[in-house]
């Protein structure tokens, strides 16, 4: 178990350093068009061939996971602070404020997620750089995907208000905020831990899903969402292989964070 | 007329060559109609829910197919052979002054609630048609000049209308009037078409029955249409419609994309068909309404004529057609496509793509390069976003080209995707965008149904819809030419006006045309009396003599 986590530390390692990197390793800037050959097939120039409008696809690959995986984790961690607080202080003082935080997170988790965001986005201003759009998608992604880990928050939180080192804490005057933050806090970090982990993969798929829709990230910045709508087609696929790749990559990602944030999760339990 | 197709959606420009069906008809139907088996459902998607129901405002691509299903007309033009033909009308005749029309109605005709069909019911629908608070979009052509239409019934079965001014084309504008009970109880669901809309489930299906009182017949007396039922299902992707025909849980794809057609017509070449150059286009335009909420320096842009032909001139229309349409195109030269033989300006040639002249032209107005940033005079950068309808790759990927060609002379164009719904909200009633690149699909040959697009009055004049009175001088001469071409009955000099239509829009560019595609369609073997044509509807217009052979057994269209 702990090779395959090490394998797995090690490729996100590579993948980030890689897509961090990508200003020097991708071949073509990702929107550049060679429009004398699109839908080229996998070369010495193109390693991973063209896209329907010839853009080099290993550049856009490239390019594509920089967005994704450093914009997920960022709305994962707005998402987890936004459930910390909520969330936290909803299990930490109980009573009215808990119960009035639960029921906006139930109202919260019964959204139609994707309706919303469609909605949100068309309300958006039109004319806004793609590198703004992307980030307005994963803001929203992190601001409306707090509440399930909010109720796990609550739960873990009001578990530690009940505990007898709090209690003991409270007895000896204790002022309330430096409780909060001296001792319920940190005993919550491994559950906050998880909830940022687990939080990446579904902000990713999330993205990916509004690509597919065509409602992510704009032209021409490269996304998983926006890569991922190349493979609608699938008998252009099934004839081109290569052009899976960005589903495999994003699949070899996230079943990484999966292994990874397993290991973590067994460590906060 | 040019009405909204959704196929993403587009404005519907529509100059259908009339002609008439009757002859293709018969002659497609003899063949077969001895063998022709009466039952079975015909299903086909539509690529977004009609925006109305209601035949007199159908503008849409979606509405204008359960439009052409469910409605009956007087005269019909057959889209195969391009000629009129009588069909509630027995027989008709235009005055010398092209100033009246009677009708001679067919006896025997029920709509499909049972009333009897009559001059009544004709008086009525020129009335609601006239009705300047309607707005419909079927009605501009018949206003050559003002003063209502007058209407004289000599008998149940006969009928006069007598308008202002002559007319051209009058008894060709009669395709697009959709007859309209006038007795009926339910008024707005009684229809003369082949079919009736038996159900609905918004978003998601139309399920039309057959009209048990449709008043054709076969050759061999057998009631038409064959079909019991055709279902349309709503279905925005192509790649899924596609998916869902290579299946078999479809029989017809009316328009083709390119690259599916190529597709397709690898493993399943007798179910391609490609009727050559299309009537449609693919055009963009600038918001130029006064008070849309976009900045004033922006407005200034769009309204300069030397800013829009320079943008037209950056943008590569030949590697837009070999690129995306893979070749099943040809470079746009304007508003109509060369396909119209008589009414295209030969004159007229697709711009060429010429980054230095554009950036040439964009000089006399003030603007200027700054590393690499084109700015205007007052050093804001020119920067703009473009929006059109999710879900249609064909455009996102014009756009992407339009981006990178923009790119070359210094302007950022920002794409924009955008639900169906939000974006006809966008364009018609909140006017907050800068460029719509959308198609216009032509249903009519002749210039007089493009009214509803070309007069400045008219809802239909996307960049600035409805103008009170003529904003530039430009469109005051197009309004004349047009109210002029539509008042004389020679032809000649209809063309003449048309043609100087043509160079003004050339000239000012209006809208920007990039391509005319070819009419691309699919249509399964098990499909019977199909006669794919370029004139819409390409694969169903003569419905009523289509018919149905079981499904092969392992369900899918074979070859």
């Amino acid at each position: 178990m702990n090779r395959i986590r090490l394998v797995a530390v090690v490729f996100l390692a590579l993948t980030f350093s890689a897509v961090l990197l990508a200003d020097f390793v991708a071949p073509a800037p990702y929107a550049k068009q060679f429009r004398e050959a699109p839908n080229a097939a996998p070369s010495a120039k193109h390693l991973l061939g063209t896209d329907d409008l010839g853009r080099d696809a290993f550049s856009r690959l490239l390019y594509g996971s920089r967005v994704s995986l450093l914009l997920a984790p960022a709305a994962a961690l707005l998402s987890t602070l936004i459930a910390a607080c909520i969330g936290g202080l909803a299990g930490y003082l109980g009573g009215w404020f808990e119960r009035a935080a639960l029921a906006a997170t139930d109202l919260s988790l019964s959204l139609p997620w994707l309706f919303l965001l469609l909605t949100v986005r068309a309300l958006l201003p039109l004319n806004i750089a793609p590198i703004a759009s992307v980030t307005i998608t994963f803001a929203l992604l992190g601001v409306l995907g707090w509440s399930s880990s909010g109720r796990v928050i609550c739960s873990g939180a009001r578990a530690i208000r009940q505990s007898d080192f709090v209690l003991q804490a409270q007895a000896l005057g204790c002022p309330p905020h430096r409780l909060f933050f001296k001792q319920v806090l940190p005993n919550l970090q491994p559950v906050l831990s998880a909830q940022f982990w687990t939080s990446i993969p579904i902000f990713i798929i999330a993205e990916a899903n509004l690509g597919v829709l065509g409602l992510g990230v704009s032209e021409p910045l490269p996304s998983w969402g926006n890569l991922l709508r190349g493979l609608e087609n699938w008998p252009e696929v099934k004839a081109s292989p290569w052009k899976l790749m960005p589903i495999v990559l994003l699949v070899a990602v996230v079943s990484c964070f999966q292994l990874v944030f397993q290991k973590r999760e067994n460590l906060a339990s | 007329m040019i009405r909204r197709s959704l196929l993403p959606l587009a404005l519907l420009a529509s100059c259908w060559l009339f002609v008439s069906a009757s002859n293709a008809q018969s002659g497609a139907q003899s063949g077969a109609q001895s063998s022709a088996q009466s039952g079975g459902e015909l299903r086909f998607s539509i690529q977004s829910e009609p925006k109305s129901f209601d035949p007199m405002l159908a503008d849409d691509d979606s509405s204008e197919t359960v439009r052409y299903l469910t409605t009956g007309y007087l005269i019909r033009l057959n889209r195969q052979t391009q000629q009129l033909q009588p069909e509630m009308a027995a027989s008709w005749k235009v005055s010398s002054t092209a100033q009246s029309i009677t009708f001679e109605l067919r006896e025997g005709v029920l709509f499909s609630d049972g009333t009897p069909f009559s001059a009544e019911d004709v008086a009525f629908t020129m009335r609601r048609l006239m009705d300047p608070a309607l707005h419909s979009p079927f009605a501009d052509p018949f206003r050559s000049s003002a003063g209502d239409v007058k209407t004289e019934i000599k008998n149940p079965h006969s009928i006069t209308l007598q308008f202002p001014a002559p007319v051209a084309n009058l008894e060709q504008l009669f395709d697009g009037v959709a007859m309209l009970s006038a007795k009926s109880a339910h008024s707005d669901t009684a229809g003369l078409g082949p079919f009736v809309v038996s159900e609905h489930k918004a978003g998601s299906y139309i399920l039309l029955k057959r009209n048990l009182n449709y008043w054709k017949h076969d050759a061999a007396g057998k009631p038409l249409p064959y079909l019991d039922s055709v279902r349309l299902d709503v279905q925005q992707n192509r790649d899924l419609d596609l998916l869902r025909f290579r299946r078999g849980e479809t029989e017809l794809i009316n328009t083709l994309v390119a690259d599916s057609y190529d597709r397709l017509a690898a493993d399943m070449p007798s179910s391609v068909h490609d009727a050559g150059p299309s009537f449609d286009t693919e055009q963009i335009w600038f918001n130029q309404v006064p008070g849309a909420p976009i900045p004033d320096y922006k407005k200034a842009w769009f309204r300069s004529q030397n800013f829009r032909r320079a943008i037209s001139q950056a943008i590569n229309r030949a590697d837009m057609c070999r690129i995306v349409f893979s070749g099943h195109a040809t470079p746009a030269a304007g508003l109509l496509s060369p396909a119209n033989h008589f009414w295209f300006n030969q004159n007229l040639h697709a711009e060429v793509a010429d980054g230095p002249g554009a950036l040439k032209r964009l000089a006399a107005d003030g603007f200027h390069l700054d590393k690499d940033v084109l700015r205007d005079r007052d050093g804001h950068a020119v920067e703009f976003s473009i929006i059109t309808n999710t879900s249609n790759k064909l455009r996102e990927r014009l756009a992407v080209l339009m981006q990178d060609d923009l790119a070359k002379i210094g302007i950022r164009l920002n794409v924009v995707t955008l639900d169906f719904p939000s974006l006809i909200d966008r364009i018609s009633h909140s006017f907050d965008y800068e460029a719509c690149l959308l198609g216009l699909v032509n249903v009519d040959l002749d210039p007089s149904t493009q009214m509803n697009v070309w007069l400045s009055s008219a809802s239909n004049h996307q960049w600035n819809p409805e103008e009170k009175t003529p904003a530039t001088e430009w469109e005051a001469e197009i309004d004349k030419l047009m109210r002029a071409q539509a008042s004389t009955t020679d032809n000649k000099k209809r063309k003449e006006y048309f043609d100087r239509v043509q160079e003004i829009v050339y000239e000012q560019a209006p809208f920007i045309y990039l391509v005319n595609k070819n009419a691309l369609s699919a249509i399964s073997t098990s499909v019977h009396n199909a006669v794919p044509v370029v004139l819409r509807p390409q694969t169903y217009w003569n419905i009523d003599s289509l018919y149905l052979t079981p499904p092969d057994p392992n369900g899918r269209h074979g070859e």
